[in-house]
């Protein structure tokens, strides 16, 4: 600072040359990580692309990709995982919609306190809650065989619609999805807009489900796709729990031998999944840029 | 209207009105929490609070169970120690690179002029975040296993490559965790202001300097907290070591699935519940690290 002010001339010199350095070399370096990354993270799809077309034999061909709708076992597979999905979506925004409208009205201690049961399941590894339900069921089924409760049991494990599995997804859904409604909800003044839907004559449970829900739809999308992910390519409660939906599936398929058709199941998923994310993003950065200047 | 005047009748019961609805609404505000509450206590609790029983006692279906410190005894000794720490190792080294990593692939998207590149990053770290687990070990197989593509065609075998060894595993959960790296520290990244660049220029700094003395201390609390979430997601990680090596990496998660799964031995799944346990307190010890941590980031990155 002070060789600066005396001698500005220097300083300034030196200023332009940093100025040029700081232009070129960022840019540079800039170029090489994404390069760099570029190749990390392309590399193994297009590896997988090519493990999936190159058959030793017959050299380039497509036969794997053709062969996802017929292959056996994946239509069942990929069905309990929607249905799985769309049940945990439904479940989490039955709980925690109307958590994050009252957690937004209320108190800070409300506030507090959900936001530490909804972290809770991040303490817990997947493969942890997974390894107590385990001892629940285990239990149960020694002990429950002559009691009401059997039923019960039998039914929470029914491999058609498996609830152990849709309890234990929303559990490990929480976390993300109330961070994600929770900050769409913090992006609203839920406040006035109830007072201006009072006021022009809605009852409360009107005002929150024709004004509050419709300006949480992107929240509730991000939450919604999010979830969807998560479900899709669970792998940890299902396959030890034994139950088969789309992740075990390819995983057994590969053992099995498909190799090359799970490999490209696998791959075509990601790239859906991706390709959908990508759209929200766009879209919804879209929405929030032409909200900005309002 | 003066609104201090009115003292009488009609003020009070006014204020006496409103107290009367903000209490109703309070309680209506906690009834519309109660469901979540009671679903986390059944679906969660019982769950964990069976795990932690379990760890402690001795089962077998018939005999009364008993209490005993042995399954964590075993749960931190030989070969389940071994994988313990396996673990603990994987996940600190993984996260430790994608950390430096992430920040950097961060900065660079952060200041690059392309919008759509943005997007495209946020989106893709948004997929490989959290879908990755399965897909993500069959492409590494087939890109780097035994017979993947390219060690097939570069000989990398030759070369002394292994991807189900140590650093074959690192660079498998690095494409998972970079991601998770990027996504967190990207709002931090936007909160650095331009300002303070342009006072660090004018008071004669360099870049190296403008990062050394300003970026890097705003930014330590998120990049430490980053790293803590990484291990955190690297620790509790199965999909990816299980679709790709079954067991032949020692792994706690792989531990915990072989003694629920197989026939080891009588008690091998208390000992399971033992390992559990012992994860738990990890994430636990590992949680109350980040929360600090970012509580601080958020002081300065508003």
């Amino acid at each position: 600072m002070a060789s600066a002010l005396e001698d500005p001339t220097v300083a300034s010199g030196n200023g332009r040359a940093r100025k040029r350095t700081d232009r070129s070399r960022p840019r540079l370096g800039r170029t090489a990580i994404l390069l760099i990354s570029g190749l990390y993270f392309v590399g193994p799809l297009a590896g997988s692309f090519m493990f999936t077309v190159d058959d030793p034999v017959k050299g380039f061909t497509l036969s794997a990709y053709s062969q996802i709708f017929s292959v056996s076992g994946l239509w069942p597979s990929l069905q309990l995982s929607l249905l799985l999905a769309v049940a945990t979506i439904a479940l989490v925004f039955l709980l925690l919609i109307p958590t994050v409208i009252a957690v937004r009205l209320g108190s800070p201690r409300l506030r507090s306190v959900v936001e530490f049961v909804c972290m809770l399941p991040l303490v817990v590894p997947s493969i942890a809650l997974t390894a107590g339900i385990n001892i629940l069921l285990r239990w149960g089924s020694d002990n429950l065989a002559s009691t009401p409760f059997w039923d019960t049991l039998l039914a929470v494990q029914n491999a058609s619609f498996p609830v152990v599995l849709l309890l234990a997804y929303v559990v490990m859904a929480l976390p993300l999805a109330f961070r994600t409604l929770d900050a769409g909800m913090r992006a609203l003044d839920v406040r006035t807009l109830l007072e201006a839907a009072q006021n022009n004559g809605a009852n409360r449970t009107r005002a929150i489900f024709f004004v509050v829900l419709p300006n949480l739809r992107g929240a509730m999308l991000n939450a919604g796709m999010l979830t969807l992910a998560l479900v899709l390519g669970e792998f940890t409660v299902s396959s030890i729990l034994g139950y088969t939906p789309f992740a075990v599936w390819i995983v057994n398929g590969n053992v099995a031998g498909d190799g090359t058709v799970t490999t490209a199941v696998s791959l075509v998923s990601m790239v859906l999944t991706w390709a959908v994310l990508l759209i929200l993003s766009v879209t919804g950065g879209r929405r929030s840029a032409a909200a900005k200047p309002a | 209207m003066d609104p201090t005047a009115p003292v009488g009748a009609a003020g009070s019961d006014r204020s006496r009105r409103r107290l009367r609805s903000s209490l109703r609404q309070a309680a209506a505000g906690r009834l519309a929490v109660l469901p979540l509450l009671l679903f986390v206590a059944v679906a969660f609790g019982v769950p964990a609070l069976a795990m932690a029983y379990g760890a402690f006692t001795t089962y077998a279906p018939g005999k009364p169970s008993s209490y005993t410190g042995g399954n964590l005894t075993t749960s931190l000794s030989g070969g389940y120690l071994t994988a313990l720490l396996g673990s603990i190792k994987v996940s600190a080294t993984a996260a430790g690179i994608a950390t430096v990593a992430g920040l950097l692939l961060a900065q660079a998207v952060v200041t690059s002029r392309f919008e759509a590149l943005r997007h495209a990053v946020l989106s893709a770290s948004g997929v490989l975040a959290n879908f990755g687990g399965v897909p993500l070990a069959f492409a590494f197989v087939a890109t780097l296993g035994n017979n993947g593509v390219l060690t097939t065609r570069l000989h990398l075998t030759g070369a002394g490559w292994d991807l189900y060894s140590f650093w074959g595993l690192v660079l498998v959960y690095c494409y998972f965790l970079i991601p998770l790296m990027v996504l967190s520290v990207i709002p931090a990244l936007d909160g650095l202001r331009r300002q303070w660049r342009e006072a660090a220029q004018n008071n004669g700094a360099n870049s190296v300097q403008y990062w050394r003395y300003v970026a890097l201390p705003v930014l330590t609390p998120s990049l430490l907290g980053g790293f803590v979430l990484l291990f955190g997601s690297a620790f509790a990680a199965y999909a990816t070591a299980a679709a790709m090596v079954g067991s032949s990496i020692p792994l706690i998660t792989l531990q915990i699935a072989e003694a629920l799964n197989g026939n080891v031995s009588a008690d091998a799944s208390n000992i399971a519940l033992a390992m559990s346990l012992d994860m738990v307190v990890i994430s636990v010890l590992v949680m109350a690290l980040y929360l600090p941590l970012q509580r601080r980031s958020a002081r300065w990155l508003v």
